[in-house]
């Protein structure tokens, strides 16, 4: 069994963000940039899937600007076996990258795609669907437990009251939530050896795909502040408080 | 003008609130407005959406497959129903945000997840980076594919209304997916969407047992238990009492955080809080900066005198 698992670059999970000066949009120059949290546990649950004898090859691909080269490298420390960079300016929109995927799925032939729920910088959680839509496959989004048969795939799903439990035909497109796996800390000879793996770059041209937007960013502000309040002394007074000056018990 | 559709999350018999939150969004853009619900049996979630003030139409698509709302199965459903409308909402829930993509990519268009404002017709507000971002986007798809942050919009009426039902025929299944089972958190307390009071812990908590505390209170309260993504991380809570960036979003009227840092993950899902209330040992934690009471201390100790106190408080 091939598996293909994805990975974004964004601004580290420890970064905070500021808009540009203009507001015209996010400032991510000289802002540290890393594996996006959700891809991380992707590309493990990918690892442990062939480690467990379950998969044979493992194939991470990232789309986005060359830098991405640096995450790919790192799914590769993780154990991807090798990686593609589909190579395109800014960010594309969630709708877009589905479709490299897809191209990408038919020249590769997977009989799983992982990706991570969502991205830490846009908050989308849409792509993982998308690519299941185009490619008329079964989707297990927001996933904390797999368990791989045969011909189909039991995916265990966080929904708002509990979990789901859904039974997909392979090939299927599955999304990671946080509670899947918690990824592994990647040792330095790992890294070396991720130098050596074969890192290949397409271009959306390569894949026969264009890329259209459909979204303008027209402005990116920081909320309204929230103000500090103010310290009680202990519960009697926040009792008397919550009761006496805003009413809400 | 094109009409919206609402796409109803409900359980056959009933509607969920966040569905009328989504109809709020819906009567700020323009045009009228349609509610489909698609279930099995769903004739009560259908009359429901029928009593909602100021729907023109509800559809309803009643098939066995739609059972278990299945995406693979409705988005093909609503992707046909969708060229006639101009714009499609659905509650940005873990039904909506499984659910809009996958319509959005059948329909060949973009998708706007967890809108927080309506601008005009095409320009909409929503937040970026766990919240700590606002963008303002225009969309030029024909058909506007969106998710609805239930917060951020207050709830439509849910009766006055008298909408007439027209059923509409169910989509072949796909058959790519099916339900297997389902474990749903048994809980008599309210949920944690809905719930005018939240009590949550952290890290700070120390253990699964720690939060018997907060159940307590919550007890007392009446209110829901919620939890940061440390507590869900180190195992002192299940995953559906997460609260942020990766979690649920919520903004009640009072909310009361104890052991909890603070951390932007966990603001983005509950900063728009009416009341919070930040209980730490840590004078520094960030929490106390967006608090309207806080109090600095050990929350084992804390916690208790609250229950005591709380104990003491004639009815309101």
């Amino acid at each position: 069994m091939k598996i293909l698992v994805t990975v974004k670059r964004v601004a580290d999970y420890n970064v905070k963000v500021y808009p540009k000066a203009d507001g015209s949009d996010v400032e991510i120059a000289n802002v540290k940039m890393s594996m996006n949290p959700f891809d991380e546990i992707a590309v493990e649950e990918a690892v442990r899937l062939k480690e467990s004898g379950n998969a044979t090859e493992i194939i991470a691909a990232s789309i986005g600007v060359s830098q991405c080269q640096e995450v790919l490298r790192t799914a590769l420390a993780m154990g991807a076996d090798r990686a593609i960079l589909v190579e395109t300016g800014a960010a594309p929109e969630p709708l877009a990258v589905a479709k490299l995927l897809k191209a990408l799925v038919e020249r590769e032939q997977p009989d799983l795609v992982i990706l991570g729920k969502q991205a830490i910088d846009g908050d989308c959680n849409q792509t993982g669907q998308m690519l299941a839509a185009l490619l008329g496959w079964g989707q297990g989004a927001f996933a904390s437990k797999l368990t791989l048969g045969e011909q189909e795939i039991e995916v265990t799903r966080e929904i708002d009251g509990g979990l789901e439990t859904l039974i997909l035909k392979l090939p299927a497109v599955v999304t990671a939530d946080l509670r899947l796996n918690e990824p592994r800390y990647v040792k330095l000879p790992n890294i070396i050896k991720a130098k050596k793996k074969l890192l290949t770059t397409l271009s959306p041209g390569d894949l026969d795909t264009v890329l259209a937007a459909q979204l303008t960013t027209l402005k990116v502000a920081e909320p309204p502040k929230r103000e500090a309040g103010i310290k009680v002394a202990d519960a009697a007074e926040l009792v008397a408080k919550l009761r006496n000056n805003v009413k809400v018990i | 003008m094109k009409n919206i559709l609402v796409i109803a999350e409900h359980d056959h018999a009933t509607l969920k609130t966040a569905t009328l939150n989504t109809v709020s969004a819906a009567q700020s853009i323009s045009g009228e407005i349609h509610i489909l619900v698609a279930g099995n049996n769903c004739a009560g979630a259908a009359a429901a959406s029928t009593r909602i003030p100021g729907i023109a139409k509800v559809l309803q698509a009643d098939a066995g497959h739609y059972a278990h709302h299945l995406a693979e199965d409705l988005a093909v459903l609503i992707a046909g129903l969708a060229k006639d409308y101009s714009h499609v909402l659905a509650p940005a829930t873990t039904f909506g945000k499984n659910l809009m993509p996958r319509v959005a990519a059948l329909l060949d268009v973009t998708q706007l997840s967890d809108i927080v404002g309506v601008e005009s017709t095409d320009t909409f507000v929503r937040p970026i980076y766990a919240g700590s971002l606002l963008a303002t986007v225009q969309c030029s798809a024909p058909i506007k594919v969106i998710t609805v942050r239930s917060t951020a919009f207050a709830a439509a009426a849910s009766e006055g209304g008298t909408a007439p039902v027209e059923t509409v025929p169910a989509a072949a299944p796909l058959g790519v997916a099916r339900f297997a089972r389902q474990e749903l958190t048994q809980s008599e307390r309210p949920e944690l969407t809905a719930a005018r009071i939240v009590v949550s812990g952290g890290r700070g908590m120390g253990s699964g047992e720690g939060f018997k505390l907060l159940e307590d209170i919550a007890d007392q309260l009446g209110a829901a238990v919620g939890a940061s993504r440390a507590a869900v991380d180190a195992g002192f809570a299940p995953n559906d009492y997460q609260i942020g960036q990766t979690g649920k979003i919520i903004a009640p009227e009072l909310y009361i955080a104890a052991g909890i840092s603070g951390a932007i993950q966990h603001l983005a899902g509950m900063k728009d809080s009416k009341i919070i209330v930040a209980i730490n040992k840590d004078e520094e934690a960030p929490i106390f900066q967006i608090a309207d009471y806080g109090i600095v201390g050990d929350l084992f100790k804390v916690l208790p005198e609250l229950f005591a106190e709380l104990d003491k408080l004639p009815p309101a």
